[in-house]
């Protein structure tokens, strides 16, 4: 891994403005941020680590836990609120046998909520890694989720 | 080339894609229609073209706005009008080649309409719907209609046009006054006049000046800006290379949310061809004016929407908005230099500005708020999407007219306008004309354009609680009315969801608004009670019943209420005692079936899985006590 690192970064020696692209390029090849990997940005850049955590922890897309192979994001945003969006998490989190946050013991799944994913019109809707769901129902959840197993 | 070659080069292709002798079909590709299933009925017309050996095109095109019935086709056959078909699937599409590509028939029972001049026996035209008859398209003007990846579909349809006029014909200052002339107001919600925004830019001092474009769309309940990027993604570009040459400067940033991937790689694909056609980079348009446009993947915190954090998160910091006294953006921003930042609407809105003039803008709206307003239309309504109406339109005419009043024969009650830091509006103010200045008096804001309607079904102190939840999670943390107040605030509304509210809690959740609103450093915090003292403004009565009676009239809240089986209705199928997840049903097969209230979780799955023939749960508030079961 720390080859990969090290080539990942290369480019941005000393860019200390680049930190949140390099987090997000560090998270997509690695899945996730972990602690060397951390330490070795605040190193790179020149920043010092308390700042490169300030900045990781400070917003939503960032992860410092390894994840599923695919994410299941419920949306929250108003329109699934008014249209049953709770019911479509509490239905998720039955179907996957996990609650919020949490990753499925075969590693296929982490489950979060996102504020909206702006198909409001749809609602409720998730999205499975770049796919949305739309118009969902809580039996469609466990449908959706037993249609992706059988594939 | 010169622009005119350039632009005689686009309009050729155009013509020959619209006046050609090979139909034209339209598959409506944004987000909303993906998520529809777009993209397997583009594959099911790629297929049955190519089977039954008919010739036509097929393009992706963005978002028309009647998001309710994507995914949508619209189709052009040489000599009629486009023919618009909604909630097209697979199925319908081998129906649709065989009767009205290779017959005649249009099919009217799968149409929304037509568009354009012309009609077709039998189908109602789309522009004389009560849906769309109060609607004007201007920043919508072009999404749905040309193919987003293709520069020359936008340059024939005067596309870039502004930006050669303002570069050829006029100075900084001449663009500033036409800005200023229309009355164009930040259409990112706070309203700001945009021409004196771009004025201070050009007046302030310091170089390098920055132009930055906020497409961090984070309002739960708004996706316009997603759909203006993936519909007509150089209607942006245009309009900050504009705001470029106005203020002076050489470098954009586009802040777009990481969530958005489908806007993102359509900005990228649109800034690499305005580079080759010379609208970006060096020498632009053959003048000295140059500049570039990068992308910024926000990484995810609400608060980025406002102007401050947003140039600090570019920067690689933590995006907390600066204390007061904050300086302008226009003279302390990016960079801790000159920063011209509007939203995506605002930039959408400039090349038309400068193309047609300030009159033009003002033409429509009211005399304070000029132009359009472009509103997602979501909830509990028929035709739920995206629309744009000349400022001034009334609420009524929007949820009833255009939205088609409320779904499922619900009942209206209330309208969220603004988002997070906007209000509840109940039926009595349903013919408050939409503008900036009757919103905020209202008690709403205008904001980013979320409209989202409720029904009786809709609990508004847990509405109230939802969206302070939300507040909760993305206030930055950094001054302590926004930070404690808006937990304070969540926890009191939690208590009164729970039933354990007391009457005293009503003057705190009143007190505690005003201190956030009157203590917090930035717009999110000085709004974040918005919500909260709508509610209690419009819907007290609701307040009460939480509070005095333990009764949630929405029976929404789980702790207020229980479900009951009707014993005259359970014909004992089982069906609910099987799908509950605590096993709290019981009943012989063929008898009235039971639940045992004091094991019962309020999940309402047995409510969602009893065949609707029966229907035979109830759902009841206040709640019906736990018998205890008697020993035998």
């Amino acid at each position: 891994m720390e080859d990969r690192l090290s080539e990942m970064l290369s480019p941005y020696k000393g860019k200390r403005d680049a930190l949140i692209p390099i987090l997000q390029k560090v998270q997509a090849e690695l899945g996730y941020l972990p602690d060397d990997a951390m330490c070795e940005i605040a190193r790179t850049t020149g920043l010092p680590e308390s700042r490169v955590f300030a900045v990781a922890s400070f917003y939503a897309q960032f992860r410092f836990t390894p994840r599923g192979k695919h994410s299941f994001m419920v949306c929250r945003g108003t329109a699934c609120h008014v249209r049953g969006a709770e019911k479509i998490l509490e239905e998720t989190e039955r179907a996957l046998g996990i609650v919020e946050g949490e990753t499925t013991e075969d590693q296929e799944y982490t489950l979060e909520t996102v504020a909206c994913i702006g198909c409001c019109a749809l609602a409720p809707c998730v999205m499975i890694d770049e796919d949305v769901e739309a118009k969902l129902t809580p039996k469609m959840v466990s449908e959706i989720i037993d249609r992706r197993k059988a594939k | 080339m010169t622009f005119a070659e350039i632009q005689e080069q686009a309009k050729k292709e155009w013509d020959e894609l619209l006046n050609g002798q090979k139909p034209q079909i339209a598959v409506g590709t944004a987000t909303c229609g993906r998520s529809a299933g777009a993209m397997a009925v583009v594959k099911a017309f790629e297929d049955g073209l190519a089977e039954k050996k008919v010739d036509a095109s097929i393009r992706e095109v963005g978002c028309i706005g009647p998001c309710y019935a994507e995914p949508l086709v619209n189709i052009d056959k040489p000599g009629k009008p486009t023919l618009c078909f909604k909630n097209v699937n697979p199925d319908m599409v081998t129906e649709i080649i065989d009767a009205y590509l290779l017959g005649d028939d249009p099919l009217p029972q799968y149409t929304l309409g037509t568009l354009g001049q012309g009609e077709i026996k039998g189908v109602t035209k789309i522009l004389d719907t009560p849906s769309f008859k109060p609607q004007e398209r201007r920043v919508f003007r072009l999404c749905g209609i040309i193919d987003p990846t293709n520069i020359n579909h936008y340059i024939a349809n005067q596309g870039y046009e502004g930006l050669h006029k303002a570069l050829s014909t006029m100075t900084q200052q001449d663009v500033v006054d036409v800005m200023k002339a229309s009355g164009l107001r930040g259409r990112g919600g706070g309203g700001f006049p945009a021409g004196r925004k771009w004025e201070a830019g050009l007046a302030a001092k310091g170089t390098p000046k920055y132009v930055v474009c906020n497409a961090d769309e984070g309002d739960p309940g708004a996706f316009m800006d997603r759909a203006v990027i993936e519909g007509d993604p150089h209607s942006v570009l245009e309009g900050m290379i504009i705001a470029g040459y106005t203020i002076g400067a050489e470098t954009g940033y586009i802040y777009v949310r990481a969530e958005y991937p489908l806007a993102i790689r359509r900005l990228e694909r649109a800034i690499a061809q305005a580079h080759e056609k010379g609208f970006l980079g060096k020498n632009i348009m053959g003048t000295d004016f140059n500049f570039e446009i990068k992308i910024f993947p926000g990484a995810g915190a609400f608060v980025c929407g406002e102007s401050t954090a947003l140039t600090l998160s570019i920067e690689g910091k933590r995006g907390m908005p600066r204390v007061a006294p904050r300086p302008r953006t226009t003279e302390i921003g990016l960079y801790d230099k000159p920063t011209l930042l509007n939203n995506v609407k605002s930039f959408s809105s400039a090349p038309m500005i400068i193309t047609k003039g300030a009159e033009w803008f003002a033409s429509v709206g009211t005399e304070k708020s000029t132009g359009t307003a472009i509103f997602a239309l979501t909830g509990k309504v028929n035709n739920c999407g995206l629309i744009e109406v000349p400022m001034g339109i009334t609420l009524r005419e929007i949820i009833y007219d255009i939205g088609g009043g409320v779904s499922d024969g619900g009942t209206f009650k209330a309208v969220q306008t603004g988002g997070p830091s906007g209000g509840c509006l109940p039926a009595s103010l349903l013919d408050t004309p939409i503008d900036y200045d009757s919103l905020d008096e209202a008690g709403s804001i205008m904001g980013s354009g979320g409209m989202v309607v409720m029904d009786e079904k809709t609990c508004m102190v847990d509405v109230a609680r939802y969206f302070l939840d939300f507040t909760v999670i993305e206030s930055c943390g950094q001054c302590v009315p926004c930070r404690l107040g808006t937990k304070e605030l969540l926890e009191v509304l939690k208590e009164i969801c729970a039933g354990k509210g007391r009457k005293q809690d009503l003057d705190l959740l009143y007190e505690l608004s005003l201190a956030i609103h009157a203590g917090s450093i930035c717009g999110l915090g000085q709004t974040a009670a918005n919500p909260v003292l709508t509610t209690l403004r419009y819907f007290m009565d609701e307040y009460e019943a939480h509070i005095l009676e333990k009764r949630c009239p929405a029976k929404v809240c789980k702790s207020l209420i229980s479900f009951v089986i009707q014993e005259d209705k359970c014909v004992g199928c089982g069906i609910c005692a099987k799908s509950c997840p605590v096993n709290a049903i019981s009943g012989e097969k063929k008898k009235v079936h039971v639940i045992d209230q004091s094991i019962c979780v309020q999940c309402g799955v047995c409510q969602e899985k009893c065949p609707a023939k029966f229907s035979a749960v109830d759902c009841v508030s206040p709640r019906i006590k736990a018998e205890v079961p008697e020993k035998v």
